[in-house]
């Protein structure tokens, strides 16, 4: 059986914020899936390299040269908040 | 009425100008105030937008212009980038979007002259079987309004089989445009992996995403992705190969062609009803002239597994990008982190959640080779298998849901269950492989559509159309029209 998640540590790293009630209930649906995923441990992979892509394309690179690109007020357009040109943020560093 | 028409017989009616683009454009509109109440397939609709589109394509008409699309109204899954319309995702953590380019499967849209029009719901980010996900309520199943269109396309699907639209395009990353297909009774294609570009498609899991077509036939699904498909060096996953025309041979017959039945797909499981029209199918596949024999796709029982595995981690990765920096709805917090945490907890909805966490679990420090990596070792062994099948077979036939459409809320409070439905459509995403769903019957009481499903060979769409073609050409399964009022 796995381990159990530790819901509140993973949601800190995927930077979401929870209620109590939803780690509670998210914690106990996880728990389901988590022991039906556990089924994979079955299979013998020992020999078997990954696929992370099912198309074998490699190193797809393009000319380096300059192009248009989306313009700087198109870019903008849907900040939630803006100041001088530039995406506003709360204070990073005091 | 033009909006229940195919692309095709629209098609030939535009160009011999025996109705206008404005008019066909017109008639959606004028369906979609008839009954989108009922089923709230769209989220948004531009109607001025798509008359001008539909006068534009009246002036190419006029000026001697031809082409399968021009003038033809269809209607785009909320997950495709639109110029100057609103993209949400079925999510409210998009908030006011507006999108400042066009999808490169639109701008082929546009060139070819059809009338792009509406935001189908859908749920959030295509993650979901029912459109229950969405952030603005659920999609009704057109044959069922207590039931679920499927999902993720559930607009899309609902909106061509309720004749709001001509045609719809959705996003199939395991199964969201074939299953909806199915349980709404249209055609739902996914191509190849790398067949159509993704660029302008909001990233889910980007390994598996792949756009693809609601239609009301095989051919219309052919035309569709005769125009979107192709290369495109803006999406460094599309492959280097010119869409063929594959309405071309959509009417050389099946004769000859060799069919796999995987035995692990008619297992315990699947409903009786469901069971028996696949039988039939096949049958009338053999009659068609094909040879179909049973094979094996051995894996076939770790498929959930993988795909939970694969698709959580590249969506934890993919939907980092909305923290409320750049774009999209921001809730204030004293720091960045803060405000991070905020946004996305206010933003996503439970399903999204779940599988953020999923994600983010499986990538995790201790916990990556044990999950993520083994899955992706698994998804090398279901990946053969199919290419091993397709040394014996031209296609394989299977259901494409083990039962057909259940209740809206039946399975909300069950993850897994919801999960489960998904069986038979998710391997050909990790596979990278081509399906499509085609109508193949009904449920008796209530009357609920079932849907056969074909999966092909890499870059084989043509094989598949050809095959999809020739049953609805001998059944009449795919011009049954829902009990909505007229």
């Amino acid at each position: 059986m796995a381990t159990p998640m530790n819901i509140h540590y993973v949601a800190h790293l995927a930077r979401l914020a929870l209620a109590p009630e939803e780690e509670r209930h998210l914690g106990a649906q996880l728990g389901h899936v988590l022991g039906y995923i556990e089924k994979l441990k079955e299979v013998d992979v020992s020999q078997v390299e990954p696929t992370a892509h099912a198309v074998p394309l490699l190193n797809v690179t393009r000319p380096d040269a300059v192009r248009p690109s989306l313009p700087h007020e198109d870019a903008l357009r849907n900040a939630p908040a803006e100041l001088n040109g530039l995406f506003r943020v709360p204070k990073i560093v005091e | 009425m033009l909006n229940s028409l195919t692309i095709a017989e629209l098609g030939a009616m535009l160009s011999r100008r025996e109705c206008s683009a404005r008019e066909a454009t017109q008639s959606c509109l004028d369906r979609i105030t008839a009954v989108d109440g009922r089923i709230h397939a769209f989220l948004s609709l531009d109607a001025a937008d798509a008359l001008a589109q539909a006068d534009a394509a009246d002036a190419r008409l006029a000026a001697r212009e031809r082409g399968p699309l021009l003038g033809v109204p269809v209607a785009v899954k909320d997950v495709l980038a639109v110029k100057g319309q609103p993209l949400r995702c079925g999510s409210k953590i998009l908030g006011k979007f507006v999108s400042p380019y066009d999808a490169t499967v639109i701008e082929r849209l546009r060139a070819a002259g059809a009338v792009v029009f509406g935001r189908l719901n859908m749920d959030e980010f295509a993650m979901g079987s029912s459109t229950e996900n969405s952030a603005f309520g659920p999609t009704f199943n057109p044959w069922d309004t207590s039931r679920i269109p499927g999902g993720s396309s559930g607009g899309s699907a609902a909106a061509v089989v309720a004749d709001e639209a001509i045609a719809t395009l959705g996003s199939d990353t395991g199964g969201s445009v074939r299953q909806p297909a199915a349980l709404c009774g249209c055609v739902g294609l996914k191509p190849t992996y790398g067949r159509v570009s993704r660029y302008g498609l909001v990233a889910f899991a980007s390994s598996l995403d792949q756009i693809g077509s609601c239609t009301k036939t095989a051919r219309d699904a052919a035309t569709i992705l005769g125009v979107i498909g192709g290369h495109d060096p803006r999406d460094s996953t599309s492959v280097p190969e010119p869409a063929p025309d594959f309405a071309a041979g959509l009417d050389g017959g099946i004769r000859g062609l060799k069919l796999g039945l995987p035995k692990e797909y008619f297992i315990g499981g699947l409903d009786a009803e469901v069971k028996s029209a696949v039988d039939t199918a096949v049958k009338q596949l053999e009659s068609l002239g094909a040879e179909v024999r049973e094979i094996s796709l051995p894996h076939t029982e770790y498929a959930i597994a993988t795909y939970y595995i694969i698709a959580t981690a590249e969506a934890s990765a993919n939907l980092a990008r909305f923290d409320g920096v750049r774009y999209g709805a921001r809730v204030d917090g004293a720091d960045p982190i803060e405000m991070y945490c905020r946004t996305r907890g206010a933003g996503f909805g439970a399903e999204v959640k779940r599988r953020i966490i999923l994600g983010t679990y499986v990538l995790s420090s201790g916990y990556h080779d044990a999950y993520y990596l083994r899955a992706q070792k698994v998804r090398t062994l279901i990946r053969r298998d199919f290419l091993d099948a397709f040394e014996q077979v031209d296609a394989i036939v299977t259901p494409v849901t083990p039962a057909a459409a259940f209740k809206v809320g039946e399975k909300c409070e069950d993850p897994l269950q919801m999960y489960l439905f998904d069986v038979f459509t998710l391997s050909c995403n990790l596979a990278g492989i081509c399906g499509i769903s085609v109508p193949c019957g009904f449920t008796s009481a209530p009357k609920l559509p079932i849907g056969l499903q074909l999966l092909g060979k890499p870059m084989g769409e043509a094989t598949l159309l050809r095959i999809a073609h020739a049953y609805e050409q001998s059944t009449p399964w795919h011009r049954e029209k829902p009990p909505l009022p007229s």
